[in-house]
């Protein structure tokens, strides 16, 4: 735990360091409610997303497999969807961590005395119970594409929404804490996290793709996001050869929980290395 | 005029408890304990630009100390440092008597910070703010609860408190920031430029606050660049180009001129300067195209260089000491309109 959590080597420092952390994530929560716009931007576009490009590409869309397992355009986009929900959180909650950076909140945060891994904690955190609370407006309108959830899928997608914050709001931040503008941040945004989203089976399936293409959707870690959403969303379902080339669930729990511990990490560790240099 | 250990409890009869009644007085020990504040040979590099070169300093507890100079003379390097924002890159930083890094953490519980630049979140309301600054240092729900109550309306905000701190004045949201950075109640508060932005009224409601606070025993460490706001404090540190050039209570600091200082203006200065110094022996030195003499007589300097030169003189003025006399007796500059290094 302590190399984890440098700085809070007791159990006190410990709850200390948790209740700092809870602190900072109920912040966040409360200013998204706050900030209208922002909650209409972050629902908003996914759902013009998904309704333009569902009815775009209905026609032109081919499943892998035609007849009883065949999905049509508007499921197959649904778990891509939901993931591009929480990246679109993750991205917004670390632009909120620049503004706080360059409109000094953070300078009161960074001289409390609260660990940095702590510090990422609460931003993480609160990115990702964001990101939950949008996803759920989507898990709603599920019975839109003909996917009738149970209530373990329900929970099963959550959880699995929390794997996927904690990774993209972490991958997120350790941009955000070596960007110092948010134009700077928005070039990262187009150039690296909008296309791991792209390139992740989100949006069209890895079997028909040129090999190259289809080799960099195997090697990216959100490809196991999204599939695994699909595995859980799609439960109960005849199997179709879409779900039959993706890889099983237990690989993308797999993939998923390493991505995220990995990403963590890394955030907690670009936190204290920018914080002690005074940034 | 000594400083009075007051206990808490006596002096804030509003809001006294049986607790805090009891909290002993803190009695300032002897030795290196004795100082709030002990730095010896910080020095501070910004990649080429040294900004702080082996500077020493010592603030005592309870006392309000001003750490006066222009800007980029290493004023708000010193405050990061001290404020455990930036790391100690060489030198020795003791705070409370907690050496930096060492006990950076341990520190941070007991000192107050007030930055130039606002720290508050806007989207919050002021009670909000002050939460979660608690909840950051480690108070419980119950202390935040009557601490900001107490701090709130000791600041006259009680009837703000649950308005966005975005649609407060800027003299307003200063007092929230003192109310945020005393909050845990620090024994050691340290501002950046505290009056930054406000208007004489809101200044000096400022400083009728840090009055009290002096009075109540905080110890107060700020920087400034306002000569008025240094000769309010105890004592005062006149910091340039990275080094602590003057030390003293502003009388010392004024009298190490004594006397008067007379300036003269005229379409020569540097002519005028050499004349001066040619037929009356005097020791005048151009800053910022007026001449200036430190004198024991002014008014009796003034008759002789009525008679010496006259004709050459557009203006003369004979005046005590400011500090800002003292910057210029260290530097040999003016302390406005040097070009910032």
């Amino acid at each position: 735990m302590s190399s984890v959590f440098p700085g809070a080597k007791d159990l006190s420092g410990l709850v200390f360091g948790f209740g700092a952390a809870w602190a900072l994530a109920q912040r966040e929560l409360v200013r998204f409610f706050r900030q209208r716009g922002r909650v209409m931007g972050a629902v908003g576009q996914p759902l013009i997303f998904w309704i333009l490009f569902g009815a775009g590409f209905q026609s032109s869309f081919r499943p892998p497999s035609a007849g009883e397992g065949a999905v049509s355009f508007g499921q197959y986009f649904y778990p891509g969807i939901i993931t591009l929900v929480v990246l679109f959180t993750a991205i917004f909650a670390t632009i909120s961590v620049i503004q706080d950076r360059r409109e000094g909140f953070m300078q009161g945060v960074l001289i409390a005395p609260v660990p940095r891994s702590m510090i990422a904690l609460g931003n993480v955190l609160g990115g990702t119970l964001i990101a939950l609370f949008q996803a759920w407006i989507f898990l709603l309108l599920a019975p839109l594409t003909g996917i009738s959830l149970s209530l373990v899928m329900i929970v099963a997608a959550s959880l699995y929404i929390v794997v996927l914050g904690i990774a993209l709001t972490s991958l997120g931040l350790c941009l955000a804490w070596r960007s110092d503008s948010v134009q700077g941040f928005h070039a990262m945004m187009t150039l690296l996290l909008f296309p791991l989203w792209l390139l992740s089976g989100a949006f069209f399936p890895a079997e028909g793709a040129p090999l190259w293409l289809a080799w960099v959707i195997r090697l990216n870690p959100v490809s196991y996001g999204v599939a695994g959403l699909r595995r859980i969303l799609d439960w109960g379902r005849p199997a179709s050869d879409t779900l039959a080339t993706l890889p099983s669930l237990g690989l993308c729990v797999l993939v998923s929980v390493c991505f995220a511990a990995i990403m963590f990490w890394l955030a907690t560790w670009t936190v204290s290395r920018v914080a002690s240099k005074g940034a | 005029m000594a400083l009075q250990p007051h206990d808490r409890g006596e002096v804030d009869l509003s809001h006294s408890s049986a607790q805090e009644a009891q909290t002993p007085v803190r009695t300032p020990s002897s030795g290196a304990g004795d100082a709030a504040v002990l730095v010896q040979g910080l020095c501070h590099r910004y990649d080429e630009r040294l900004a702080l070169d082996h500077l020493d300093l010592d603030v005592r507890r309870g006392e309000s100390f001003a750490l006066l100079g222009p800007n980029g003379g290493g004023k708000t390097t010193l405050f990061r440092i001290l404020t455990t924002y930036f790391p100690v890159q060489q030198g020795r930083v003791r705070v409370l008597a907690y050496d930096l890094p060492n006990d950076r953490d341990r520190l941070r519980h007991e000192i107050g910070v007030v930055f130039q630049h606002p720290s508050l979140d806007g989207k919050l309301t002021v009670e909000e703010n002050l939460a979660y600054h608690g909840r950051l240092h480690g108070l419980d729900r119950k202390t935040i609860r009557r601490r900001s109550e107490e701090m709130l309306d000791r600041l006259g905000l009680l009837d703000r408190r649950r308005e966005r701190v975005e649609k407060l004045s800027g003299g307003l949201a200063r007092r929230v920031e003192l109310a945020k950075g005393m909050l845990h109640e620090p024994k050691l508060l340290i501002l950046d430029e505290p009056s930054t932005g406000l208007d004489p009224g809101a200044r000096r409601d400022l400083w009728v606050y840090l009055t009290y606070l002096r009075n109540e025993g905080v110890t107060l460490l700020t920087t400034t660049h306002l000569l008025d706001e240094a000769e309010r404090c105890d004592r005062v540190g006149i910091i340039h180009q990275g080094r602590l050039i003057a030390k003293g209570s502003p009388n010392e600091l004024r009298s190490e001129i004594g006397g008067d200082v007379v300036t003269l203006r005229g379409a020569d200065p540097a002519g005028l300067a050499a004349k001066l110094h040619r037929e009356l022996k005097v020791d005048a030195s151009v800053v910022n195209d007026t001449v200036r003499i430190e004198s024991d007589s002014g008014f009796a300097l003034l008759g002789q260089i009525g008679q010496c030169a006259a004709s050459e003189i557009e203006s003369m003025a004979v005046s005590k000491p400011t500090l800002e006399d003292v910057f210029i007796h260290r530097t040999g500059h003016r302390f406005w309109g040097e070009p910032d290094e």
